[in-house]
């Protein structure tokens, strides 16, 4: 019984899955059938094309190739135009179809390319050659491939897999500062976690966001400080410490434009006083605490309650 | 709009390896400052800057952009352009004004970002 059972590859899965559509050439040459077949030599020989639909008043008339140029060569006709060596009853592919019926049309006629038509209006919209139907498998697979490498490393399921009535999650990361080669590694080094955690697109923006700012911020301003993330189901509380000077001014420094920036900071496309003002924007709780000559921190929430909501509707529904 | 398209309207020249050609972009913003991108930019757009550093990389890839368009034939350094390729962001490169790319890109149809939500700015109180 079980050798009875066909096994399908891969790729030959993929020929029914793609459409003639997803493979197709669109940026195509095509030629009018009064052209001189000399001019029509140069055609190919400068888009190093073996053939070339023939099309006038944008409708599908014939189609050469190579061959018919060759053809035409040997009996001395290369004064002739198009349209005497022309194909003209051409073999076409419907866009919509199927891959597999392209790879079909191959075997059965043995040609080196499909002239690509709507089913709506007969409009030719692009080529099929034997290299595209590979080019789009290959391209397929390579993004197959890729998101099986993300899965792999998905690490939501630790979620799953450990027994409590909550689980929380600290990760700490340190920055240093004055380095700006650096910068940016803590948020998106946190980013790329919490996508692996399974937190939903929006969520993982806002915490990654509000953290690159306050982490431009321990760069700019600070010898050193760190970034600590607690996550727990409710939310994702994230407390960002640094041992700085400190700011005089809280509220001075919270307005949208203010900013004690170095040159420095400003060349690199930071430090136009919009940091604060971005982390309160994509947070929904944030508190700032500064002592001056001491350090300061910053303490952030983004509640997951609402999601959290959301998920469970959609596992009822 | 297909990436290809947009690296045709602006004359774009490709830095990155991987480069699909296909992604479907229809909305751009274009700052040199960076808190502003990331305050309104969406996921997917592009972004249009004359600023070239690893920031602008790392701006991109925390704000979920797809594709950057160094504008007045600035050139990224080896290492962004590694550091996108890493991170599925395709790199461009124009002799163009920043003004005329999104001149350019604004007549062709890609909207800009929507950034009303910034006046909220104006009525912070802590």
């Amino acid at each position: 019984m079980l050798n009875l059972v066909k096994t399908i590859s891969k790729t030959q899965e993929l020929t029914y899955e793609l459409k003639i559509n997803d493979v197709m050439d669109t940026n195509f040459q095509t030629v009018n059938s009064d052209m001189s077949v000399s001019s029509l030599r140069e055609v190919l020989r400068k888009k190093r094309i073996l053939g070339v639909p023939v099309v006038d008043n944008n409708e599908l008339v014939g189609i050469v190739s190579i061959e018919d140029f060759i053809k035409c060569m040997e009996q001395g006709k290369l004064g002739d135009t198009v349209e005497t060596m022309m194909t003209k009853d051409v073999k076409t592919l419907f866009a919509d179809e199927p891959l597999i019926h392209a790879v079909m049309k191959f075997d059965e006629f043995g040609f080196s390319r499909f002239p690509v038509i709507t089913r709506t209006d007969n409009k030719l919209v692009g080529i099929v050659t034997k290299i595209d139907i590979i080019k789009g498998i290959l391209k397929k697979l390579e993004t197959a491939y890729q998101d099986e490498e993300e899965r792999k490393y998905r690490a939501s399921h630790i979620f799953n897999d450990i027994i409590a009535d909550n689980i929380s999650i600290e990760l700490k990361y340190f920055i240093e500062g004055k380095n700006f080669d650096k910068a940016g590694e803590a948020s998106t080094g946190l980013k790329k976690t919490l996508n692996r955690l399974g937190f939903p697109p929006e969520i993982v923006r806002r915490v990654s966001i509000s953290t690159y700012e306050a982490e431009i911020n321990i760069v700019s301003y600070t010898e050193k400080g760190e970034i600590i993330a607690y996550i727990d189901s409710n939310q994702i509380r994230m407390v960002i410490k640094d041992e700085g000077p400190g700011i005089s001014d809280v509220s001075k420094a919270m307005e949208p434009g203010f900013s004690t920036a170095p040159g420095w900071v400003r060349e690199l496309g930071f430090g136009a006083g919009m940091g604060l003002p971005n982390i309160k924007k994509f947070t929904d709780k944030m508190i700032l605490t500064s002592v001056v000559g001491k350090g300061t921190t910053l303490e952030t929430v983004i509640n997951l309650e609402n999601y959290n909501k959301e998920n469970k509707n959609e596992e009822e529904k | 709009m297909k990436l290809k398209e947009i690296k045709e309207i602006l004359e774009a020249e490709v830095l990155t390896g991987s480069y699909d050609a296909n992604i479907e972009i229809d909305i751009g913003c274009s700052s040199d400052l960076m808190s502003d991108i990331l305050a309104f930019a969406k996921p997917g757009v592009i972004l249009l800057t004359s600023l070239t550093n690893i920031q602008v990389i790392n701006t991109a890839n925390i704000a979920d952009i797809k594709a950057i368009c160094f504008v007045m034939g600035k050139t990224p350094s080896e290492s962004m352009i590694n550091m996108a390729e890493k991170n599925s962001i395709c790199i461009l490169k124009t002799k163009l004004t920043t003004f005329e790319s999104c001149g350019l890109l604004y007549k062709n149809g890609i909207k800009s970002c929507d950034y009303t939500t910034f006046d909220e700015f104006k009525n912070y109180i802590i």
